[in-house]
């Protein structure tokens, strides 16, 4: 039995340890606003909070992180999350959207710990999160807006 | 059948693999102390300077990765404290084990903890006789005495991966056993460093 608590709520699931995460999430779970990309940690459609921290869900074995906590897309809150949303809808940032729960996930948590991020920062933080629909120039712009919503 | 089939395949793969890495013996007939020492770090040096250390000990930057040393992907930067940048730390990626892929051949590396070497240990591109310098130098190995030295080339876990590198990447030559017993004769011959 692997122990998780997921978008806080504490659970047992009978699954293989070698499970990665990111399978349980979508398949067990039907947590879907978590994406598959690629499967080998190369495009961070995939990223979740674990403990708090940016994971990759599908290199994530659950038998790793027995007893951790994991927040998908579906259960976070705050406000940067909410920063992030509305500085995403306002300049249309997703395009087809595969790749966006992943970056937002990224975008709030580089602003959960640089709340007002340059350029720089912003490219290392989110050099891990792929776009095919290139959308990353818009991404950038909506980190910087929320950064100023945030700074209130 | 098969079963012995696969030990004698066991048999003769043991010493095939200790011999990449020859032990402190092999140097025993070298009777000037100071010779001999400078010959066990350059055995040492098999390992110092293969991929698997290499990768993670760059003189500027962040990592490289694979046995052929490629730029690191995703992008990642060394950051403030070797463990990338904010918001992209080496733990968004490497867990506390290596892990196969799941549906394609490779394993991404892991281990607790997983870094950077800081960069006054970085030796990528400097010869032996300056790894070797830098090595012994407590204000450039962490404040490490020869004896703390050894126990990190004997001991430590993530010196260990380069031996169990997960599937995918080739194993440092020998074994973290005979690099501790190469580390000790070193010491112990007076640490002396190649020309
Ligand atoms: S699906 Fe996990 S990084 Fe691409
Ligand atoms: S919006 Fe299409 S992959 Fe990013």
């Amino acid at each position: 039995m692997i122990h998780l608590t997921v978008n806080g709520r504490e659970m047992s699931l009978d699954v293989d340890p070698d499970t990665p995460l990111l399978w349980v999430l979508r398949d067990e779970l039907r947590l879907t606003g978590t994406k598959f990309g690629c499967g080998v940690a190369q495009c961070g459609a995939c990223t979740v909070m674990l403990d708090g921290m940016p994971r990759r869900s599908c290199v994530t074995p659950v038998g790793m992180i027995d007893n951790a906590s994991v927040t998908t897309i579906e259960g976070m809150e705050g406000p940067e999350i909410s920063a992030v949303q509305a500085a995403w809808a306002a300049s249309d940032v997703p395009q087809c959207g595969w790749c966006q729960s992943g970056q937002v996930m990224s975008a709030t948590a580089l602003l959960r710990q640089i709340p007002k991020p340059t350029d720089e920062e912003i490219d290392h933080a989110m050099g891990g999160n792929l776009c095919r629909c290139a959308t990353y120039v818009r991404i950038r712009q909506a980190i910087h807006d929320a950064a100023r919503t945030l700074e209130g | 059948m098969r079963l012995s089939f696969l030990a004698a395949a066991v048999l003769a793969a043991a010493p095939a693999l200790a011999q990449d890495l020859r032990g402190p013996d092999a140097f025993a007939d070298i009777a000037d102390d100071s010779a001999r020492s400078a010959a066990l770090f350059a055995e040492m040096g098999k390992v110092l300077t293969h991929p698997r250390c290499l990768n993670c000990h760059p003189v500027e930057g962040g990592p490289t990765q694979g046995d052929r040393m490629q730029a690191h992907n995703p992008p990642v930067i060394r950051g403030e404290a070797d463990f990338g940048a904010v918001g992209m730390n080496c733990t968004t990626c490497h867990g506390s084990r290596n892990v196969s892929f799941t549906g394609s051949p490779g394993s991404i590396p892991g281990h607790e903890p997983w870094a950077l070497a800081p960069i006054s240990m970085g030796w990528v591109g400097r010869s032996l006789g300056e790894i070797c310098a830098q090595m012994k130098d407590p204000e450039r190995n962490g404040g490490k005495t020869l004896e703390q030295l050894h126990e990190h080339n004997a001991e430590d876990g993530l010196v260990g991966w380069g031996w169990d590198p997960g599937e995918g990447r080739e194993p440092a030559p020998g074994s973290q056993k005979i690099f501790g017993e190469l580390t000790r004769a070193w010491i112990d011959s007076g640490a002396a460093c190649p020309s």
